[in-house]
């Protein structure tokens, strides 16, 4: 789950990570009293979940109160490459010294967190560093002591810091990482980190990604949730539990188990078929549960046929016969259905489906029958 | 012989008093595999059809001498019960709960690293040794004992090249599900170390997915310390950039972690890779033999 900058921020601050100060707004109005209270200049900031918001136009400097509108009017419904701009992010204008670049990191690979700290900071890091990898340090952080101030200092050092930030930089990391932690974070980055002409360092960027798993012991976040665009049917997948992800293509894909799933995706491909969706119905999935996936899938129009690959373990084929079932009394599907069965109770599905006979329901046994199948009669 | 779990294994389940809990215990049992005890704070006396139930691990292991652990309770407890099995002196831990916070998968992993438990899964199908003893959700009935080793990331698929083998006339040493999750208790090379060991096991089948870079490794482990064929199958080749493929773990982000990347390094590692489940048992054949 990715979170805006002002989302973010607002983390940052309950953590003590410093920012300059701030208010959101999602009208012009809204921002210009954000603008009057946080002062001038101030700046109006897209809340956008993409890199480079300023080289797009997403950023702007207000002067006056006349400007902050004029800004906040241009950049609210502003497509920022694909992006439209519903929510701004008014800030108080800082002084800029320097422009460090600072993250931690859930490193899968390492199994540790990940400290990056960067003299080199601002909107190229990524091509900087490619440049002068030396540029980055990068420490691994044992999860079971956390981040000690050693960790600050020699991070700093290395980053070759003037002596006078080496100990506001380290405070700053150590409370990015108590962020990092205490919020479930896969990732809190924060470019440029900020040095002021008067020395003070602040985050003037904020990004951060919530593993999803976590979400759950951090009831405030759940407000951010609703707030970040998402494809419909992904949206209507999520309220009822299911994991869905869009795909461009015209046929429908069910499964049960995430590995299965993107196998046949790969096997309808394989095949000449496209795709139009992941949808993983999960492990035990009861009809109702089918029924309702079933009606997220056809809520794409591209869809001109749909394939249910099955292999049950804790699912139960019967469960997702019946569910299939249920869901042609309540929606009447007007495509095609190849259904492939097997597993825990596989023969009891498929004299379900036998006796149902539903209109434009073909059984098929093998899961690249089944692709096959499905291809050709997507058409 | 066989990995893991066998006619040695004594099992104690944390959360066999759940419905899910006490369905595959008993399902594991059925199948013949020693399920000694359960774990459920404040239920200790209780027994579940005969297998008793302790409000700890510890006392659950002095009385029975449990040595692997199946963890079953929901994610927000998982990792707690993880530990204290593991600070009980449990052997083996197979985490079948799905949704463990990622940070407390990594401190979980952090902590066993020291130590001697091993720890499989969470957020995987567990272990089945056919005609031995089966610690987990795998249905059983489709696989057979024989020579051909599988490790997987994932439940349902491996359940399909399992399938697939078995279609061939192969039966199966044992079957791992590591898990799809971004810290797997034991990786791919971890396992494959093991089936390297086993003298029953003559072919290894790894199942792959995008996501992380264990595949990657486990290529690098292969060619310079495996002596067995072994044949590995990647999901995932559709998997567009940037989105979570329902498993936790798999997700491609940038260049790294797509299956075209883990094929070539597998296959550059002299790692011969099915493009469908059914090619995997194709290759099968073609390296033992029908």
């Amino acid at each position: 789950m990715d979170l805006l900058e002002h989302q973010g921020k607002q983390l940052f601050a309950k953590h003590g990570v410093a920012i300059p100060e701030g208010r959101p707004a999602d009208t012009v109005e809204g921002a210009v009293q954000a603008a009057d209270a946080v002062g001038y200049p101030c700046v109006i900031k897209a809340q956008v979940l993409i890199g480079g918001r300023g080289k797009a136009g997403g950023i702007k400097v207000a002067t006056d109160q006349a400007e902050a509108e004029q800004h906040a009017r241009a950049i609210l419904g502003m497509d920022l490459r694909g992006f439209v701009v519903n929510e701004l992010y008014v800030e108080q204008a800082s002084e800029i010294d320097e422009e460090y670049y600072t993250a931690f990191v859930f490193d899968r690979s390492a199994k540790k967190p990940l400290a990056m700290l960067s003299k080199v900071g601002g909107m190229d890091v990524e091509s900087v560093a490619k440049a002068d990898p030396e540029a980055m340090r990068m420490l691994h952080i044992d999860p079971l002591i956390g981040f000690q101030a050693f960790h600050g200092r020699r991070l700093a050092f290395e980053a070759e810091l003037a002596p006078d930030l080496i100990q506001p930089v380290g405070t700053l990391l150590s409370r990015l990482y108590e962020t990092f932690v205490a919020e479930d974070a896969m990732l809190v980055e924060v470019n440029p980190l900020l040095v002021t002409p008067d020395r003070e360092v602040l985050a003037l960027d904020a990004k951060v990604t919530i593993d999803a798993s976590a979400v759950y012991r951090h009831p405030d976040l759940s407000d951010f949730r609703a707030e970040v665009g998402v494809d419909p049917q992904e949206a209507m997948a999520r309220e009822r539990g299911l994991t869905y992800v869009a795909l461009d293509g015209n046929i429908g894909i069910l499964g049960n188990g995430a590995g299965l799933v993107m196998s046949t995706l790969d096997v309808v491909a394989q095949v000449g078929g496209s795709p139009a969706n992941f949808l993983d119905a999960g492990g035990g999935s009861k009809a109702e549960v089918i029924a309702q996936a079933v009606e997220v899938i056809l809520s794409n129009d591209n869809v001109t046929a749909v394939l249910f690959n099955i292999f049950g373990g804790i699912t139960r084929c019967d469960e997702v016969a019946s569910g299939l079932i249920e869901a042609f009394a309540q929606i009447e599907p007007s495509v095609p259905f190849v259904v492939r069965l097997d597993g825990t109770n596989d023969e009891q599905g498929r004299a379900l489906l036998a006796e149902a006979a539903l209109p434009g329901v073909h059984t098929e046994s093998t899961m690249l029958g089944a692709a096959q199948r499905v291809v050709e009669l997507a058409g | 012989m066989a990995v893991l779990v066998d006619e040695q294994t004594k099992l104690c389940v944390s959360g066999i008093t759940g419905h899910e809990g006490s369905f595959h215990s008993l399902n594991n049992r059925r199948y013949g595999t020693r399920v000694v005890a359960g774990v459920t704070p404040g239920k200790g006396g209780q027994d579940v059809e005969g297998i008793p139930v302790f409000d700890t691990f510890h006392r659950a292991v002095e009385e029975t001498a449990a040595n692997t652990a199946m963890i079953f309770v929901p994610p927000r407890v998982a990792a707690d019960s993880i530990l204290e099995a593991e600070d009980a002196g449990i052997e083996l831990i197979v985490a079948i709960t799905e949704g463990i916070p990622a940070h407390d998968e990594l401190r979980v992993f952090n902590h066993l690293q020291h130590g001697s438990t091993r720890l499989v899964g969470p957020n995987c199908p567990g272990i089945l040794s056919p005609g031995k003893a089966n610690v987990g959700i795998i249905p059983a009935d489709f696989f057979k004992a024989g020579n051909v080793g599988v490790v997987s990331r994932s439940g349902t698929l491996t359940y399909q090249i399992g399938n697939e083998l078995a279609g061939s006339g192969f039966g199966n040493s044992s079957i791992v599900g590591i898990g799809g999750d971004p810290v797997p208790g034991s990786s791919f090379v971890d396992i494959v170390e093991l089936f390297e060991a086993d003298p029953e096991t003559e072919l290894i089948v790894l199942s792959g997915e995008i996501g992380g870079d264990d595949e990657e490794r486990a290529a690098e482990y292969i060619a310079e310390h495996v002596s067995k064929p072994v044949v590995a199958y990647i999901a995932g080749f559709t998997a567009p950039p940037g989105k979570t493929m329902g498993h936790a773990g798999a997700i491609v982000s940038g260049s790294e972690g797509t299956a075209a990347a883990k094929a070539e390094a597998l296959e550059a590692h002299g790692v011969r890779v099915g493009r469908t489940p059914a090619e995997v048992a194709e290759i099968a054949v073609e390296v033992l033999g029908a």
